[in-house]
């Protein structure tokens, strides 16, 4: 319970670091609000005009009405005029861009699950196969197996995703054709086939930068491991040496793992920011990139609000995780 | 920069793993090198097939009152039709204005203040409903609304004499067509009232602020999301910064629009596509257009152009554009002219051009407008390219007239974050110095430049910027859209934020004054050509680069070209897939 | 009758440094009730050898060379599987210290039942009843209540109990016990020792009982073996070995043993120097370079030493005279 109010708390904090972030600095860096509203104008605006928009969008008032006004609107809505009419932005009213003219809110649901279907497949897989190298190699530790493992992962880790993601697409997509090019995304619910197919190569690529980072971190685990006495009791009492590896050596080893593992799909779930621009996927990340080269403030806002909250959630849920693997920790 | 070396590298391999060969050589056309520029590749008036398109960013806005990028101009003609529009044909015919939703060119009166067009007969909205001058009417009205629609021109609401009219969302006339500048004396008759005489109308009746809306169908914001089609396509569906597609508009008729094709039966457009992916499915033949029309990238280009199975597929497009740089006359010793001459015959203008990407990057410029706009003078009164390394003798003849035989010392600004301008700004400092003038480079950032720095009268005379590096992009292809907001004394504001560096001559006042009354376009197109020249002459401006952009296009496009009128772009509603 | 019968037994470990000559050819039985204590100091090899006998080295990092003899099979060349099925059911052993020992994740009661069902295919539920059973035999206060505890939860003196509860799981015929007080304090040592005792006459179990503490195995041995450097240098009755110690090494154990019953001796005293490197094991006598009585046989004692239940050159007559009168 504290340390749901202390989640609570940490997120009423991040969206106001990042309000400051987004409007007190450039203002205190000597940005007028027209400067910040100019960017929403086209490139013959001329000062009359700038200042209208600026007066429309808001500028002009204390900063901390302006927050005021964002924090009303995560927990009421906010009205926006389109014109002819206005625009309610229902709660939780992440912030409504000026540039495409629409709540950012229902933008970051609609990416969400672009991300999302990426990160789950691409944990799923990095998880599953960045555990099984790391523990075929720790128990084949020296051989063949365990060092051309070990190589491939320090390539996994060190390649850059758009490198990879680049030779992947090119290779198996524009020259095989094997695979769709990139864009490609079809709705689980749509068809989970397509779905699958179309997600394959972002999933493979991402996974395997993460998938190294695991095998590496669970071969190390299961080295310690595998030397502990509690191993030997395992083998003292016959139990079968899978279940020895598995049951006793894998579980033991799976403790910081999984806490990385939360942390990891925490910050995934913020954005896949590189895999997602390299295949073009409109996910959340795909999303930031695009408001930050537009220079469209309120989604940026939105999607760093966003970000935070997941890894705020995540840190949450690895802390309830920790205790519920680890029975020598307790919920505090 | 580091980002920037391992991509190239990664697309280097990846092209290399892939076996270069993506696009099958044989498609049976003979493909060469620029076989889009100035003539049209592989014709053909086969119909059918989806055109694919895509872009690396956003689509700022769908909504013809609110769009200013080059490619949306072209591309809103898929499903707008302006009043008058760049003829549809390769080479300078593309610079031509011909009719669109108009029967004829405007016809003006009242000396170039009163515009009028009639509109064709029998052009429907996609729903069948005709289209009526009020709909002209209301969409340029709803245009001027720039608290709604902020991204679009401000021409009209400069030239229209509005009394004051802010929007027909504020309108009191229960029609909203309050705005008293446009008139409608009858359905298909649409008259604009200007403030003041502008010969060259006919350029903002092509811009898509006059494509018609329908008011019942008007959403202010949320138009974009499916804008009323009275061109061959309308929307389908459009999932806002994702993609869109276009399908037939059963409701066009090939019959009163004679400049669409209109081949491909759909059109899918993918946003926000990642730069390098774009380039990797062109050359694969997995896309057929990048819509924005930035050229290849930087790595995509290198590859292409030295592999002649790729090089075919390129051409090299005309921009409206020209880098330049600007001399200072208030600061000493540019108050002389042959000082000025002295810089514009000493400098190095083949590096000048290196500087900004060689060949690929454009050709030396040796006046300000680039020849594919109607009225470029096409001579070279400096002989740039004669001796485009620069002429030392001649510059040294003009330093002893200007009283300065061992040359000066001045200051150069130019844009920190633009590498292109700073290797620029080098390649001048050295070609000055070979006949002693000493030039200080000064970078300052680009997003202040023109409000803080170079574009500020007082500061440049105060920091002694002599040479201000910089350039200029025309909105359309056209001696107005080129020249007056860079050589017009009244544009000029002491508070910065200046395009006119500097460049103030009664002349050249007088002359823009007359073209702008001029309405025969040959007369009116030498007058834009005079006052190019007198700049030249005045050696207030060193032209440096016409600017060009290497576009791919790929094997299995057909009728195919880039229209030079819309600005180096490829004719996007000639183009056909079969 | 002989139920562990453990001949000329070599386990080697081929390192980077060289060959450790862990275990170097020992040889003993045990018999079904009865106990034999393994006494010697840090390193002389007392672990090695149970692990030996219950197959835990892993055979590709390890030279095994004798026979372990099991109720008559012999298992150090058998098959792994078969060992494995041999382990835990037949043949159980208890860890020096339970804490690291027990897998920290898991309830006490998910391992004894796990120990169980490996080799009783039973419902999770009677080996639940079971595991509760045997946490009672062992003196645990509320077994159905700690069977769901962790081990952190746990005394220590608890878990060695409990650890005890694990290896009983399948009723085994030989206990090796290593070292199974060492971490506890001294009555629960007692109590644990005690606990051994009775379960062994209860069930009539074979019982290796491994220490390096004289005082532990006197009570509880039969027999008494004394390792030095990996092999034995004194075996034989614990009452013999106890009471009439023959070998130079044992007087040694006995004299760095503190004795409540028996004034201090001047003839007795701790051994002097260090257990020596296992890869360069001294020739002959592998006690000579510490031994006090070094060549008073008359026979260099750096060659080789006759086999016999005492192993030193040392004459008869000579070590009896030499020996302590305890
Ligand atoms: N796997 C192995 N590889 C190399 N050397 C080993 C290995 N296992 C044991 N040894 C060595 O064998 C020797 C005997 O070890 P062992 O554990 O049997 O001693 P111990 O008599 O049980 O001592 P303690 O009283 O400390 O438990 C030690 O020197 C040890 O370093
Ligand atoms: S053989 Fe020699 S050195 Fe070894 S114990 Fe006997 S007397 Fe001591
Ligand atoms: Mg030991």
């Amino acid at each position: 319970m504290r340390r749901l109010v202390a989640a609570v708390l940490m997120l009423v904090v991040v969206s106001m670091v990042t309000f400051a972030i987004f409007f007190l600095v450039p203002r205190l860096a000597g940005a007028t609000p027209e400067d910040l509203a100019s960017r929403y104008a086209g490139r013959t605006a001329d000062q009359q005009q700038i200042r209208e928009l600026t007066e429309k969008l808001g500028f002009y008032d204390p900063l901390y009405v302006q927050y005021g006004r964002f924090a009303k609107g995560l927990v009421l809505g906010a009205d926006y005029s389109t014109g002819p009419t206005t625009e309610h932005c229902p709660a939780p009213c992440f912030g409504y861009s000026f540039i495409t003219h629409n709540p950012v809110w229902p933008d970051l649901v609609d990416r969400m699950q672009v991300t999302l279907s990426l990160a789950l497949g691409a944990a799923v897989i990095w998880l599953v196969g960045g555990v099984a190298v790391g523990v075929l190699s720790a128990l084949r530790r020296g051989t063949v197996f365990d060092r051309v493992a070990m190589a491939t992962a320090l390539a996994g880790v060190s390649l850059p995703i758009f490198f990879t993601g680049l030779l992947s697409l090119s290779v198996f997509s524009y020259t095989l054709h094997w695979f769709p090019p990139g864009g490609s995304f079809t709705p689980f619910t749509e068809n989970p086939a397509t779905w699958a197919y179309d997600l394959t190569l972002p999933w493979i690529t991402l996974a395997f930068l993460y998938a190294a980072g695991y095998a590496r971190l669970t071969r190390a685990g299961m080295l310690e491991t595998m030397n502990e006495d509690f191993i030997r009791t395992a083998r003292a009492k016959g139990l079968p040496e899978r279940t020895v590896v598995v049951t006793h050596g894998l579980r033991a080893t799976m403790t910081p793992v999984l806490t990385l593992f939360g942390l990891d799909l925490g910050l995934l779930l913020g954005g896949a920011v590189l895999t997602e621009s390299t295949y073009s996927l409109p996910g959340i990340g795909k999303y930031a990139i695009d408001a930050v080269t537009n220079n469209d403030l309120p989604k940026v806002l939105g999607v760093t609000m966003l970000g935070a909250c997941f890894i705020i959630v995540a840190n949450l849920i690895v802390d309830v995780l920790y205790a519920v693997t680890d029975p020598r920790v307790r919920l505090g | 920069m580091r980002r920037k070396g391992l991509l190239a590298a990664g697309i280097a391999l990846a092209l290399v793993t892939s076996g270069c060969g993506a696009v099958d050589p044989a498609d049976g056309t003979d493909s060469v090198a620029n076989g889009g520029v100035g003539k049209v590749h592989n014709p053909s008036d086969t119909k059918g097939g989806t055109l694919r398109m895509a872009n690396s960013g956003d689509w700022y806005s769908l909504d013809p009152g609110d769009t200013y990028y080059g490619y949306s101009w072209d591309f809103v003609r898929f499903y707008g039709r302006a009043l008058v529009m760049f003829d549809t044909q390769p080479g300078e015919a593309g610079t031509k204005l011909v009719p669109d939703l108009a029967e004829t060119l405007g016809v003006p009166s009242d000396g170039a203040k009163t515009w009028t067009y009639k509109l064709k007969a029998g052009v429907k909205f996609e729903d069948g409903t005709p289209v009526t001058s009020k709909d002209v009417k209301y969409a340029v009205e709803r245009s001027l609304d720039k608290k709604t629609f902020p991204s679009g021109p401000t021409y009209f609401g400069d030239v229209l004499d509005t009394q004051g009219y802010t929007s027909p969302y504020q309108d009191s006339d229960p029609e909203k067509l309050g705005l008293k500048a446009i008139e409608t004396p009858d359905e298909r008759t649409v008259v604009f009232k200007l403030k003041v005489p502008f010969s060259a109308f006919d350029y903002l009746a092509m811009q898509p602020a006059t494509i018609p809306v329908p008011r019942a169908k008007d959403t202010g914001t949320k138009y974009k999301e499916h804008p009323v089609s009275t061109g061959p396509y309308k929307f389908e569906t459009n999932e806002l910064g994702k993609r869109f597609t276009l399908v037939r508009n059963d409701n066009w008729s090939a019959a009163n629009d004679p400049h669409r094709k209109a081949l491909p039966d759909r059109i899918e457009v993918s946003l926000n596509v990642s730069a390098d992916d774009i380039d990797a499915r062109l050359l694969s033949g997995d896309l057929d257009i990048d819509v924005a029309n930035t050229g290849v990238q930087a790595a995509t280009q290198g590859k292409v152009l030295a592999d002649p199975a790729q090089k075919k597929y390129t051409d090299s497009a005309a921009l409206p554009r020209l880098w330049y740089t600007h001399l200072s006359t208030s600061v000493a010793p540019f108050d002389n002219i042959h000082c000025r001459k002295a810089v514009l015959l000493a400098a190095d203008h083949d590096s000048y051009l290196r500087a900004y990407g060689g060949d690929a990057g454009g050709e030396i410029a040796t006046s300000i407008m680039p020849p594919q706009v109607p009225g470029a003078p096409k001579n070279d009164p400096y002989s740039f390219k004669a001796k485009k390394n620069g002429d030392v003798e001649a510059a040294k003849k003009e330093l002893a007239e200007c009283g300065k035989p061992g040359g000066f010392e001045t200051n150069m600004s130019y844009r920190t974050e633009r590498p292109k301008e700073k290797a620029l700004a080098e390649a001048m400092q050295q070609s000055l110095g070979k006949v002693g003038i000493k030039l200080t480079l000064k970078g300052y950032p680009q997003g202040d430049y023109f409000k803080l720095y170079a574009g500020k009268p007082d500061f440049v005379k105060q920091e002694g910027l002599g040479l201000l590096a910089g350039g200029w992009q025309a909105d359309w292809v056209d001696g107005f859209g080129f020249l007056q907001q860079i050589v017009d004394s009244r544009v000029i504001r002491a508070t910065g934020g200046n395009n006119n560096l500097g460049v103030a001559l009664p002349k050249v006042d007088a002359l823009l004054d007359q073209a702008l009354l001029e309405t025969d376009t040959a007369k009116r197109n030498d007058l834009w050509g005079q006052i190019d020249r007198t700049v030249m002459d005045e050696a207030l401006i060193l032209p440096g680069v016409w600017a060009k952009v290497l576009l791919y296009r790929p094997a299995h496009l057909k009728n195919i070209y880039v229209n030079e009128g819309l600005g180096g772009y490829y004719d996007f509603v000639q183009i056909g897939v079969k | 009758m002989t139920f562990l019968d453990v001949r000329d037994l070599h386990v080697h470990f081929p390192t980077d440094d060289g060959v450790v000559k862990a275990v170097d050819g020992l040889s003993f039985t045990v018999h079904r009730g009865r106990t034999l204590g393994i006494v010697g100091e840090s390193g002389s090899g007392k672990s090695v050898t149970s692990l030996s006998v219950m197959g835990l080295h892993r055979r590709s990092a390890v030279r095994l060379s004798g026979e372990v003899l099991l109720d008559g099979t012999e298992l150090l060349h058998a098959d792994p599987e078969e060992v494995r099925r041999l382990r835990g059911r037949t043949m159980a052993m208890i860890f020096q210290d339970p804490l690291s020992a027990m897998h920290p994740l898991y309830t006490v009661g998910r391992q004894i039942v796990e120990a169980y069902r490996v080799h009783n295919p039973v419902s999770r539920k009677a080996a639940r009843a079971h595991a509760i059973d045997l946490l009672a035999r062992v003196g645990i206060p509320h077994p159905a209540k700690r069977v769901d505890d962790y081990p952190h939860q746990f005394s220590g003196g608890m878990r060695q109990r409990a650890m005890i509860a694990m290896a009983l799981a399948n009723d085994p015929q030989l206990l090796i016990a290593d070292e199974p007080t060492t971490a506890l304090d001294v009555t629960v040592q007692a109590q644990i020792l005690d606990l051994i005792r009775d379960l062994q006459e209860e069930f009539h179990t074979a019982v290796v009982l491994i220490t390096h503490d004289l005082g532990v195995v006197a009570e509880i041995a039969d027999d008494i073996l004394v390792m030095y450097a990996g092999r034995a240098v004194e075996y034989g009755a614990a009452e013999t070995v106890f009471r009439k110690p023959e070998h130079p090494y044992t007087w040694g154990l006995l004299g760095s043993m503190p004795r409540l019953d028996r004034a201090v001796r001047d003839r007795l005293q701790p051994i002097k120097g260090t257990p020596p490197s296992l890869i360069r094991v001294p020739p002959g006598c592998a006690f000579h370079p510490r031994c006090p009585y070094n060549g008073r046989g008359g026979i260099p004692c750096a060659t080789e030493v006759p086999s016999g239940t005492i192993a030193c050159h040392l004459p008869h007559p000579e070590r009896v005279r030499l020996a302590p009168t305890l």
